[in-house]
């Protein structure tokens, strides 16, 4: 394995308060600027190198002003892969797995966008176009019984945790076949079957459920014994959300009791036309973790690899109980907010510096190079996500709109919630009850 | 993964709904449950319906013609409304490990009322969790908790802290089973308590019923006796829905005797509390006993009001209110909601539209006033109903005797 897959994430040792007593241990900390994040286990103190300021005691270092990381750790890789020439990132299989997961992602939104403006799919569509490196770094480590949650912008998440393209496809057209029968919508993805636990409208909202789920696994190895019980639940949300309440909330709460969460923050910089610089009095969103006592991480989010073994170590620690990680990862969004937005304030000097970083032309210079895969190996994965979309499209279309009766269906779990009615019975008795109004 | 809850019909329900919903250990259950699907131990042949004998539950402010509660006049245990409280949740937490406690003091602490005060020792703090004052967090927390095989039970301390929930409440407890499309349930009960206490002044003093009513996919239960608390505690901790459980500040202090075999109470049932004929009164949680006071004054006076507690506050059970309504003709609403968007507002509605051509005149309705509640005590008591003024309203609408 190469060096970069023993990476460290930063723990804060010592309580900043009474003064750093020094840390022990192998924590070092790089900071976010021209260095990578995470020490090496190779000894460097990467800390040391940079800024100015550097809170030894915990083991975070403070950035001498450099404020966006730029694609720094790339150049570490490079230098130990030229060094090490067999210590590959990945393996063939899992490269592919990784290109064909963000190829999917990014020709699905570019379906989305079509299937849009030819009447389709209506209201608030959010693309991921861009940022399918977090998730497609994070979610392929996941098992099936793992836990995600989103934000609007979860078509992607979706399809990364498994659910099937034709089900995201329909459940936008609004039809029954779609993944939440049409109820919910391009902002409310959900799935019992690959944990995914929604897809939600206001951001924020979805992070407790989030760290619900953890406190579920947790629950069940406490309360109910059972040692199998190790499922990592994961939220992804935006700079934005960085800004809630119920963002801090649960930073506090997940660290407190130790939860299996991941927290990524998906920095792109722009909550619709609000410059995150604009909103946010500190913008390292990853230095709001050791706040709680967190560990926390910044990481170049438009390298796949480079989440990857940030979130292997990120997930690992979840599951052997060591507790939360908070994960900034640093994207950009090639659309606009949403295809409703003009996208006018954003320049296009800071578009192109992000398009000319595109995670699957980086992931695919990097197959290439490395002889992990053909040109021909990737043009097949391209043809056959093609066939995936389009195949998703005619399911979508050829499938019905829900019917009249469907309205009334799924509000209560338990229909006796509908009440009983003047005639001594339960409304939901009557065979009509779903032509009539849902009135209690 | 964990669905164990997830109902057997995930996403349909209408003519099979009929069938008796999934509920775990059906033989503890039905035996000596009120709900109206089960078939009760002590069920009589009504003459109208297949509905069961309603039992008649006494005035908590014990007079002396007050009929006992418990189905069985000899036994049974005297206790407070919050040891009620406290009995029916240690039972529901000992039957089913799945379910916990979340909220804040409710470990160490015991609850802000002490209805979990013993409950850590018992159970372990994972099982009754004490949280930072985090509320919509804590039930965001709780809901996905709930989504993934837990059962919570989500305390505030209270109701009107909820407020602070309002966003998790409306958008995830009471809509995600809908906006999933049916793949997930949210099996948790919200509680605490709420309503005008003693001078606690405008923001500890709030009805929450009346901002939660409109929000689908919610239940909304109020108890007001020891004995509907712990039966509704019960139901709603079994219950598939999300189940908002409103208690009272001022109520948990009410004693009375309660039956020592297991019972449930059905959520969507109204109890009768004191038959009558000349005009139907309906009332829930504290106005209850305003009324019942009131109803000493008419009796007297030689009006014979039936007195319903409609305890569900969502869904109206519109059946025994109908049954009423076509007896008597009359109807007054006497609730501690404010007057604008009130829970009376809502029943004021559904009546008029269903039983018009049972009324022989307007509905009334008494409701407290849309004032913050003031902290000064003659103020405090202007604001909210009081039984003079019930007197007042029902002589008003059944004429003078």
């Amino acid at each position: 394995m190469a060096a970069l897959s023993s990476l460290r994430v930063v723990v804060p040792q010592v309580d900043i308060t009474r003064g750093a007593s020094g840390a022990q241990g192998a924590h070092s900390a790089g900071a976010v600027g021209d260095k990578a994040f995470f020490g090496l286990r190779s000894g460097q103190r990467l800390g040391a190198e940079v800024g100015r300021v550097t809170l030894r005691g915990c083991g975070v270092a403070v950035p001498a002003g450099n404020v966006r990381a730029t694609a720094a750790a790339s150049k570490v890789v490079k230098e130990k892969a030229k060094s090490e020439k067999a210590q590959l990132l990945v393996t063939k299989e899992e490269g592919l797995e990784l290109y064909e997961d963000m190829v999917l992602g990014r020709s699905f939104e570019d379906m989305c966008a079509q299937m849009y403006y030819r009447g389709k799919m209506f209201g608030f569509v959010h693309l991921y176009n861009g940022q399918e490196a977090v998730s497609t770094g994070f979610i392929k480590l996941l098992r099936k019984e793992d836990y995600v949650t989103s934000t609007y912008r979860d078509h992607v998440h979706a399809l990364s945790k498994g659910v099937p393209a034709r089900q995201v496809m329909a459940e936008l057209f609004g039809k029954t076949t779609g993944c939440c029968r049409g109820q919910g919508g391009s902002m409310h993805m959900f799935s019992a079957e690959h944990g995914l636990l929604g897809g939600f409208a206001f951001i924020g909202e979805g992070i407790p459920v989030a760290v619900g789920a953890a406190f579920s696994s947790k629950y069940k190895r406490e309360v109910l014994k059972d040692d199998k019980a190790d499922t990592v639940s994961i939220a992804f949300f935006g700079d934005g959300t960085a800004n809630n309440g119920q963002f801090f909330e649960c930073l506090n709460m997940a660290q407190l009791w130790k939860l299996p969460v991941i927290f990524v923050v998906e920095n792109n910089l722009w909550a619709i036309g609000m410059s995150h610089y604009r909103s946010t009095s500190d913008v390292e969103i990853w230095k709001k973790g050791p706040a709680f006592g967190m560990a926390s991480a910044h990481v170049d989010g438009m390298d796949v690899l480079k989440v990857r073994e940030v979130a292997k170590e990120a997930v690992a620690r979840a599951r052997r109980g060591d507790g939360p990680t908070l994960i900034e990862c640093e994207t950009y969004r090639f659309r606009g907010h949403s295809l409703a937005d003009p996208d006018e304030l954003r320049s296009p000097a800071e578009k192109a510096h992000y398009a000319a970083r595109d995670p699957i032309v980086a992931l695919k210079k990097y197959l290439l190079e490395n002889e992990l895969a053909t040109e021909a190996d990737l043009k097949s994965i391209e043809k056959k996500i093609d066939d995936v979309v389009e195949d998703a499209v005619e399911f979508a279309d050829a499938s019905p709109l829900p019917q009249r009766s469907q309205l009334l269906e799924n509000v209560f779990a338990d229909p006796k919630g509908f009440g009983i009615g003047p005639d001594g019975k339960y409304r939901c008795e009557d065979p009509g009850f779903t032509a009539g109004t849902a009135q209690v | 993964m964990a669905m164990a809850a997830a109902p057997t019909l995930p996403i349909y329900h209408g003519l099979r709904a009929a069938a008796p919903a999934k509920q775990p250990a059906p033989a503890k259950l039905t035996a000596h449950s009120h709900c109206r699907l089960a078939l009760p131990l002590r069920a009589r042949a009504s003459s109208s319906s297949s509905r069961p004998l309603r039992h008649v539950a006494a005035n908590a402010v014990a007079t002396k013609e007050a009929v006992s509660t418990s189905s069985s006049t000899q036994g049974g245990h005297e206790l407070l409304m919050f040891e009620a409280l406290r009995e029916g949740l240690g039972e529901e937490m000992e039957r089913d490990p799945n379910v916990c406690v979340i909220g804040e003091d409710v470990g160490d602490y015991g609850g802000s009322y002490k209805v979990t005060k013993g409950f850590t020792e018992k159970f372990g703090s994972w099982r009754v969790l004490d949280t930072p004052i985090a509320e919509n967090s804590f039930t965001g927390m709780a809901i996905g908790a709930a989504m993934t095989g837990l059962r919570p039970v989500v305390e505030g301390m209270n109701m009107g802290f909820l407020l602070l929930a309002y966003n998790q409440i409306a958008n995830n407890c009471g809509m995600l089973h809908y906006t999933s499309g049916g793949q997930f349930t949210i099996p948790i009960v919200i509680r605490g308590p709420g309503g005008v206490g003693r001078q606690l002044g405008a923001e500890h003093s709030q009805r929450l019923e009346s901002y939660f009513q409109s929000v689908p996919g919610l239940q909304m239960v109020a108890c007001s006796t020891p004995y509907n608390a712990k039966g509704l505690m019960k139901a709603a901790i079994r219950c598939e829905n999300p189940v908002i459980l409103y208690e009272h500040v001022l109520l948990y202090n009410l004693k009375e005797r309660i039956p020592d075999e297991e019972y449930t109470c059905c959520l969507e049932e109204a109890e009768m509390v004191r038959p009558g004929s000349d005009i139907t009164i309906l009332t829930y949680s504290r106005m209850r006993y305003h009324v019942t006071q009131a109803a000493k004054t008419l009796v007297d006076r030689g009006y014979d009001p039936e007195i319903i507690d409609i305890r569900s506050l969502k869904p109206f059970d519109m059946y025994t209110i109908g049954e009423s309504i076509k007896k008597t003709h009359r109807v007054l609403i006497v609730e501690e909601c404010m007057r604008t968007g009130g829970i009376g507002a809502s029943l004021r509605s559904a009546i008029m539209e269903t039983f018009w051509d049972e009324l022989d005149g307007p509905i009334g309705c008494l409701s407290s006033q849309d004032v913050p509640t003031p902290y000064s005590g003659p103020l405090e008591e202007l604001t909210v109903v009081q039984p003079p003024q019930i007197v007042a309203a029902v002589e008003n609408l059944c004429g003078k005797k």
